[in-house]
């Protein structure tokens, strides 16, 4: 196999506050090859945004990455200084945030914002990069780009400045791209657009995509592998179709029965118990114990690390006491 | 665009309409005028001829229509004190007036807006704590003992600058100003900084307060996960949605820094429109009062006009709304 384009080795992420240091991010590994998307799920607070604004480091403080590694094909990007990180972001990082509504700065136009970005980090006139900017702003799928390109992001609808952010993020053609909950604010119709916009310029360009979302249906839609958080650490990693199907970690599992079924009638959705700890009470052991219907006294004391099971991978005692052969 | 504008003079010339009655009622109210002009010894015959010639025996609407009609051409009536038409004396004291505040403001832009966006930048720095700690004494400490305390320092104890007046003047036309000469400048650093200390640290205080608000937003956040350099994010996106409240308040500013002029007029003995708006108080001279009220607030309204234009050239989503409403 090829170097993955991301690799990221026992992240930790740590956050400084009154109340001591809390842990955002805890031992997190995982990769993404060329031309693959991610999912990233999880609750609120899980860790998902956190760790894609690690891996471009734009960690504000009293956040720091306080362990671990990034490596961005080959190259180790977290101990970077800040100039030289800056360039890697927006060239070989491209990132999509949450609110399009607010991503766009609204006193400049569109098309002066993509330039600007563009002349940033490729080396093109003016008129070239303006040429540029119209072609992504027609790829991305905005109709009359050449018109298009002389508003200002308030003439805009939501839908088409997210394809604006898109355009954004893509200009310098990156190697990866973080999209943090690119359609959250999008309505349903929207949002389908969207991911396949991101899905189709992935393929095409051979990016590889981290997508951040607590849209389970968007990650089965788009993602090729999976990775369930939960505060702070991969509670399971694996192909989509594996995850989805056949979820090994009981987290995992009450996530996946949590997805209403358009066959099913009116059965009850399956709930998770409780709600997930504070940074700042994390339970030891596993931290899922206190909600784990199968947690034995082993959850409450030691911390399950990841095991691989078949393509999947997963931190969870019940699995450690099955025979070693059958996993692969 | 051009309907916006033409509706906001509109409502600017009712503000001035109704600023002329008040005006005009300050003649009814402070007694009568043809006492302040004749002697103590003239006969009431005589007293009948003035008042005749004034036009004062005319009923009141006729009379307040006249002023206006006046005032809208700049013809204030005669002083009582100096028997000179105001609309002269004012345009004799203009010029020492608007200098004075254009300098203030400049001062007051260029310094506030230099320290504000320094004390957001580099917070945690010691000079941006010391400007903090400045910009409190500044926004504190009233303009006649920041006028003193200047005057003793720079012009009794070191010498180095003149404690009043305008130094020597050139004309240029009706126009006399005191930028050309080198006495004329030196005379108008102390005034221009008593003048224009409050609003400096005012601006400086608004500009790191909206400067820190806009480094929070998305799209601060955007532009640097985009890669952009952080003098682009902080000079170039930052610092330009920070300038539209600035806009607001320093337009609004300079309106109070030419009203607020009677103050440092009178320390520095700058022969302004300030000070003789204090000397026609002390000798009860209505024309002269009525015409000050009159153009202090013809530049309130005027500056205001501006501003409104202003915001619509900076931000790109009022002018849609603008268009639309009209």
């Amino acid at each position: 196999m090829t170097e993955p384009v991301l690799s990221v080795r026992n992240l930790q992420v740590e956050f400084a506050s009154r109340r001591g240091t809390l842990r955002a991010i805890d031992d997190v590994s995982f990769d993404i090859a060329k031309g693959e998307v991610l999912g990233v799920v999880g609750e609120s607070g899980a860790g998902k945004s956190v760790t894609g604004l690690a891996v471009i480091g734009l960690i504000d403080p009293p956040g720091r990455i306080a362990g671990g590694e990034i490596h961005l094909a080959g190259l180790r990007i977290d101990n970077l200084p800040p100039e030289e990180m800056r360039r890697i972001r927006g060239k070989r990082i491209g990132m999509i945030f949450q609110d399009p509504l607010t991503s766009l700065n609204p006193l400049y136009k569109v098309g002066d914002q993509i330039v600007e970005t563009i002349r940033t980090h490729l080396n093109l006139s003016e008129s070239a990069a303006r040429r540029r900017a119209i072609d992504l702003l027609a790829e991305v799928g905005i109709p009359a780009p050449e018109k298009r390109i002389d508003g200002y992001p308030h003439e805009f609808s939501g839908g088409m400045r997210q394809r604006v952010v898109i355009a954004l993020a893509i200009c310098a053609e990156p190697e990866l791209i973080i999209a943090d909950e690119p359609t959250t604010a999008l309505d349903v119709s929207v949002q389908a657009q969207i991911i396949s916009l991101i899905k189709r310029l992935g393929r095409d360009h051979g990016t590889a995509v981290m997508l951040v979302t607590h849209d389970m249906g968007v990650i089965a839609e788009t993602s090729d592998r999976v990775a369930v958080m939960y505060a702070g650490r991969v509670a399971e990693i694996g192909p989509v179709q594996d995850v989805v199907k056949n979820p090994l970690h009981p987290y995992a599992k009450g996530l996946m029965g949590a997805i209403p079924t358009l066959a099913g009638e009116d059965k009850r959705l399956v709930q998770i118990p409780g709600s997930m700890p504070r940074l700042s009470a994390i339970p030891r052991g596993c931290s899922f114990n206190p909600r784990c219907a199968f947690a034995f006294d082993r959850c409450r004391v030691e911390r399950p690390e990841p095991l691989p099971r078949g393509a999947q991978s997963v931190a969870c005692h019940l699995y450690d006491t099955v025979p070693a052969e059958s996993a692969a | 665009m051009l309907a916006f504008t033409l509706r906001r003079a509109v409502q600017a010339i009712g503000v001035m309409f109704a600023v002329g009655i008040i005006a005009f009622s300050m003649f009814r109210f402070a007694g009568d005028p043809v006492n302040q002009i004749v002697s103590i010894d003239t006969s009431a015959a005589e007293r009948e001829v003035v008042r005749k010639s004034l036009g004062l025996d005319d009923p009141v609407p006729v009379q307040f229509v006249r002023y206006f009609a006046d005032a809208a051409q700049f013809k204030f009536g005669v002083s009582y004190q100096f028997r000179q038409p105001v609309s002269a004396l004012l345009s004799e004291r203009m010029p020492a007036t608007l200098e004075l505040a254009i300098c203030a403001t400049v001062f007051a832009m260029v310094f506030g807006i230099l320290m504000g966006v320094y004390s957001a930048l580099k917070r945690d720095t010691v000079l941006a704590k010391l400007f903090q700690a400045v910009s409190l004494i500044g926004i504190s400490l009233p303009t006649f003992l920041i006028g003193i305390l200047l005057i003793y320092l720079f012009a009794v104890t070191l010498g180095w600058l003149p404690s009043f007046g305008r130094g020597e003047v050139v004309k240029l036309g009706w126009w006399t100003t005191g930028l050309l000469t080198l006495s004329g400048l030196k005379a108008l650093i102390m005034p221009s900084i008593t003048l224009g200390l409050f609003q400096m640290t005012l601006i400086m205080r608004l500009v790191r307060a909206e400067m820190l608000e806009v480094l929070r937003t998305d799209y601060i956040r955007f532009a640097r996960a985009r890669g952009l350099t952080t003098r682009a994010i902080h000079f170039g996106h930052a610092l330009k949605n920070t300038l539209i409240p600035v806009i607001t308040v320093a337009g609004l500013q300079f309106g109070s820094v030419i009203a607020f002029s009677i103050i440092t007029e009178t320390v520095f003995q700058w022969p302004g429109m300030g000070l003789l708006f204090v000397q026609a108080v002390q000798n009860v001279d209505i024309p002269i009062m009525a015409a000050y009220l009159l153009m202090v607030s013809l530049i309130f309204v005027t500056i205001n006009l501006v501003v409104d234009i202003l915001y619509t050239v900076v931000d790109p989503r009022l002018r849609a709304t603008v268009g639309r409403a009209t």
